[in-house]
């Protein structure tokens, strides 16, 4: 199903940008992978939360002797006994005014539905069940606040002293009014987005333990190993106290980037020194488990008469829930991205977040980056049919192109293939098919995205990593990144056997250990091949560098006259083996390994109107398109087939690429169709998972994926990041196909059969 | 509750080999394989009977481990995933899923593995669409199903059924 296009000439690779299949995914099949919540320590209790029913209310008593009066209770911890128990907040809040803390146990107040309130250790589960249902804990109801533009009005009921605005960015580029005065056309739309889970399959979970150096342990489903100082301030330990281990996880798509089981764990390890185990349950990590935010979206927009943009007018509004988590970063990367793909050079976006009493929203795959794309494509598209011209057309001729600055200021210093995006879905999408029925109708979809990869140039971002050599010459890689399930560690072995000439069987990687292998930051934001992949890249170059030079003191030889292939390195007088390389080096003061750390591209913060040079690493662009056949009796939307490219640099795994790519089309397809979080003034309505409609495989199309390669990226090899960016266009992809198909478009998400019926119907009553 | 429930002894046949354990009459079929039988394989990602990530197969039959009582089980026989590969070779169609990227993070493969087995060994015709249909209960967060698909299909069209 995959066409790759390579169009740009360069070096020859062995390993890199060949589909190696993944190892890590050889044992998986086999059953064997233990993943956090299958490892069992022997005397362990195990450990859960006493969370709040209510989403808003003082906490006027609080009693665990019932609880603790059950056989197998072992303990039940307030937020009083938590010896630190407020987590610092370090998002991007409004300037000059600080942020509230989260707690690790709420003491006097509740905010939302579902926080913790309490942690009860128990030697088994059901005394756990017991014992939980035991703690009595008293609230008295305050008010409510569920919508975040009531939140945001002067008399809405405070979620934190202070008010409610979390945060708040500004753009102001060109002459925003001059340019809508002098406009031929002007297009506005109002665009709403869900709240949406995660739902990975595999729920929070991991163990902890003590070991004989005093320090915590934890192996735990995490995105973020690092967590471990956070971890280590909650239980009132230096850093260096805590240890947290990664292993394969069941999914992340940014739901483990905040802690999850971690502090309990530790809490409780040290608590009872005994080993503890935590795992939520499905439905606790439906109702309380930080989401993706929901937006409101209003767009104005002018064009010339022949389709070319001449200003955007943007009003955001998106709902942070309870606590600030990474809302504002989020709110950051919504801003940024507000305006899509395309040179506008008069630009005004005005965007807020607002605490309410709703589940706290956080990272989610597309990060911000996401919900603008439904408004932004709307919008070009109502500018392409104000003006009577061509919608690919359009977006052509205002594509970003190279050297191009956005809105906020940053120049894109790579290709923009877009252009070429577009033209590769709309040749592999293929013929209309036929409607099957006379009640049902076919549309064709086209939407493009933009979305940054790597952290924000102020968070000074960088990765770490050690690779070296065994005597027997196979290759060993160190670097502490958290694989989610998307080949992290694979591409990892794979750029040290380019590098080094090894097969890829002849490489271990040891990952994401916050003790024992060097750091290398979190697997989020689309950075951990950029950035781990550049640190192994060079921390594999320098050892190729040693080898070299270790034969070259061996044998007398110039470093010249020397190179490293596959076998090991040859000489004027033949091969070296690399079993034998390593003893020459060892034997000549070369050290066989090398750990190197990579710097990403840094800036100073953006003020809270932003315009700045350096903002992200870097961007990765895409185009999708589908078929979709619409119901005109039930409005219920159904698409046919689909296609995505993107355009990745240059694919170190071009299997990994495409699976990334799919997995995220059909996480898009649920966004758009289906998936919602449900309240009722606060209270969180999706409390169990057949509630909650992640797409089945029998909901979802054929997918079809381009993978483009400009050559052009700054991670290894000249690749882009690649992880969230094709969750970006679906939305509106399918949006634009249903309009497509019934001449009217939802704008608001998911886009359930009722409102598309309702739009159907509407539009047949004007 | 806990001590009034009492124990019970339950003998399951797993993967062939007959396994007694002792748990309470409530537990499930896929705690008692995580925890009488550690069957680590069998995943637990809803406890509700939606995700399928617990999907086993009892006396042939796709059945998740989460809605099933291990007692309504005893004397049966039950497969598990761990019995489809021949100690380190992958079967045919744990083969397909490897080449076609058919397990990312795994999380669902498990599962997924069995539902797919059930359907090679029914006889009935293999399709994309087949194959989407009878594998609607199996949730995969990371694949978007393509590549399962296309692994079930290629399996089917090499008459595996494992
Ligand atoms: S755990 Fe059994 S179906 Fe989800
Ligand atoms: S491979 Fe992760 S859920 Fe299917």
């Amino acid at each position: 199903m995959t066409d790759t296009v390579r169009d740009h000439v360069r070096r020859p690779t062995r390993v890199v940008n060949t589909s190696v299949l993944r190892n890590d995914a050889r044992e998986k099949l086999l059953g064997r992978t233990r993943y956090a919540g299958d490892l069992d320590v022997a005397g362990q209790l195990h450990a859960r939360l006493v969370r709040s029913p209510v989403p808003s209310a003082r906490i006027v008593a609080k009693d665990a002797s019932a609880a603790l009066a059950i056989p197998g209770v072992v303990a039940v911890l307030f937020g009083e006994d938590v010896p630190n128990n407020e987590i610092p907040t370090n998002t991007a809040g409004i300037k000059g005014r600080p942020l509230p803390p989260s707690w690790v146990l709420a003491t006097d107040r509740v905010r939302y539905h579902g926080e913790p309130v309490a942690l009860v250790v128990a030697a088994n589960l059901r005394a756990l069940a017991a014992g939980e249902a035991a703690v009595e804990v008293e609230y008295d109801l305050l008010p409510v606040v569920s919508d975040p533009e009531r939140a945001l009005e002067p008399d809405g009921p405070e979620v934190h002293e202070g008010g409610n605005l979390l945060s708040q960015w500004e753009i102001d580029r060109g002459d925003v009014d001059a340019a809508f005065a002098d406009a031929d056309v002007v297009v506005e739309g109002r665009y709403e987005a869900q709240v949406v889970d995660h739902a990975y399959l595999e729920p929070e979970t991991g163990v902890g333990w003590l070991d004989d150096e005093g320090v915590i342990n934890i192996r735990v489903s995490t995105q973020e190993i690092e967590h471990y100082r956070r971890i280590a301030h909650v239980v009132g330990l230096t850093d260096s106290k805590v240890r947290v281990q990664a292993p394969y996880l069941g999914g992340g798509f940014g739901g483990k980037e905040d802690m999850t089981v971690e502090p309990y764990i530790a809490l409780a390890v040290q608590r009872t020194g005994r080993p503890v185990k935590m795992t939520w349950t499905r439905q606790e990590s439906l109702t309380a488990r930080a989401k993706r935010h929901p937006v409101r979206m209003s767009y104005r927009t002018a064009a010339t008469a022949d389709g070319r943009l001449l200003a955007h007018d943007i009003e955001v509004v998106s709902d942070a829930g309870a606590y600030p988590l990474l809302s504002g970063f989020v709110l950051l990367y919504i801003t940024l991205n507000a305006a899509g793909p395309y040179r506008c050079d008069n630009v005004r976006v005005r965007s807020r977040a607002a605490y309410t009493n709703n589940t706290p929203g956080s990272a989610f795959r597309g990060f911000g980056g996401m919900q603008p794309v439904l408004g932004y494509e709307a919008q070009i598209d109502k500018v392409a049919d104000a003006t009577g011209r061509d919608r690919v057309e359009v977006r052509k001729r205002n594509a970003f192109t190279a050297g191009d600055r956005i809105p906020a200021g940053q120049r894109i210093d790579t290709a923009v293939w877009l252009p070429q995006c577009i033209d590769a879905v709309l040749e592999r999408i293929g013929p209309r098919p036929e409607p099957s029925s006379p009640d049902h109708r076919v549309g064709l979809g086209l939407a493009c995205n933009v979305q940054p990869y790597g952290r924000v140039a102020w968070m000074n971002d960088s990765a770490s990593a050690w690779v070296g050599c065994e005597r027997n010459g196979d290759v060993v890689v160190r670097c502490g990144v958290p694989d989610v399930g998307g080949g992290q560690v694979s591409s990892l072995a794979q750029i040290a056997a380019e590098v080094l000439h090894v097969p890829m069987d002849k490489v271990t990687v040891h990952f994401g250990d916050s003790a024992r292998t060097p750091l290398a930051g979190r697997t989020t934001a689309t950075r951990q091949l950029y950035m781990s992949g550049n640190a192994v890249l060079a921390a594999a170059r320098v050892l190729r560098a040693r080898l070299v030079e270790g034969v070259a003191r061996g044998s007398g030889h110039a470093e010249s006259a020397l190179t490293l292939a596959e076998g090991g390195v040859i000489t004027p007088d033949g091969v070296v083996p690399l079993a034998e390389v390593v003893m020459m080096c060892l034997a000549n003061g070369v050290a066989i390994n090398a750990m190197e750390t990579y710097f990403a591209p840094t800036g100073p913060p953006v003020a809270q109107r932003i315009d700045a040079e350096r903002i992200v690493p870097d961007f990765t662009f895409g185009a999708h398109a589908a078929y979709v056949e619409v119901d005109t009796r039930t409005g219920a939307v159904r698409p046919l087939r689909y296609v995505a490219a993107h355009d990745v640099g240059r694919a170190i795994n071009p299997a990994s690429v495409r699976g990334q790519i799919e997995g995220a089309v059909v996480q898009g397809l649920g966004y758009a169709l289906s998936e919602r979080i449900v309240y009722d003034e606060g209270v969180n309505l999706t409390g169990a998972f057949y509630q909650y409609a992640v797409p089945t495989a029998a909901d979802c199309p054929e997918i079809e994926v381009v993978v483009l390669e400009s050559g052009e990226g700054v991670g290894p090899f000249n690749a882009r990041g690649i992880g969230e960016p094709p969750i970006g266009p679906c939305a509106a992809t399918i949006a634009s196909a249903i309009e497509d198909a019934v001449g009217v478009r939802p704008t608001t998400l998911p886009m359930l059969a009722e409102r598309v019926r309702a739009c159907i119907d509407e539009r047949a009553q004007s | 509750m806990t001590e009034a429930m009492g124990s019970v002894e339950t003998t399951i046949s797993l993967n062939g080999a007959q396994v007694t354990g002792h748990a309470p009459a409530d537990t499930t079929l896929l705690r008692w394989l995580r925890e009488q039988a550690h069957a680590y394989e069998v995943k637990e990602g809803c406890n509700e009977g939606t995700c399928g990530t617990c999907t086993v197969l009892v006396d042939g039959r796709a059945t998740t481990g989460c809605t099933t009582l291990a007692v309504q089980v005893a004397g049966g026989e039950v497969e598990t995933s761990v019995s489809l590969s021949d100690g380190d070779e992958l079967s045919p169609l744990q083969t397909r899923f490897w080449e076609a990227g058919a397990a990312q993070c795994g999380f669902c493969t498990q599962g997924m593995l069995m539902s797919a087995v059930e359907l090679l060994r029914s006889g009935d015709e293999v399709t994309p669409t087949t194959v989407r249909e009878h594998l609607h209960g199996n949730l995969c967060r990371c694949t978007g199903y393509q590549a399962i698909v296309d692994a079930v299909v290629r399996a089917a069209e090499e008459g595996a059924t494992r």
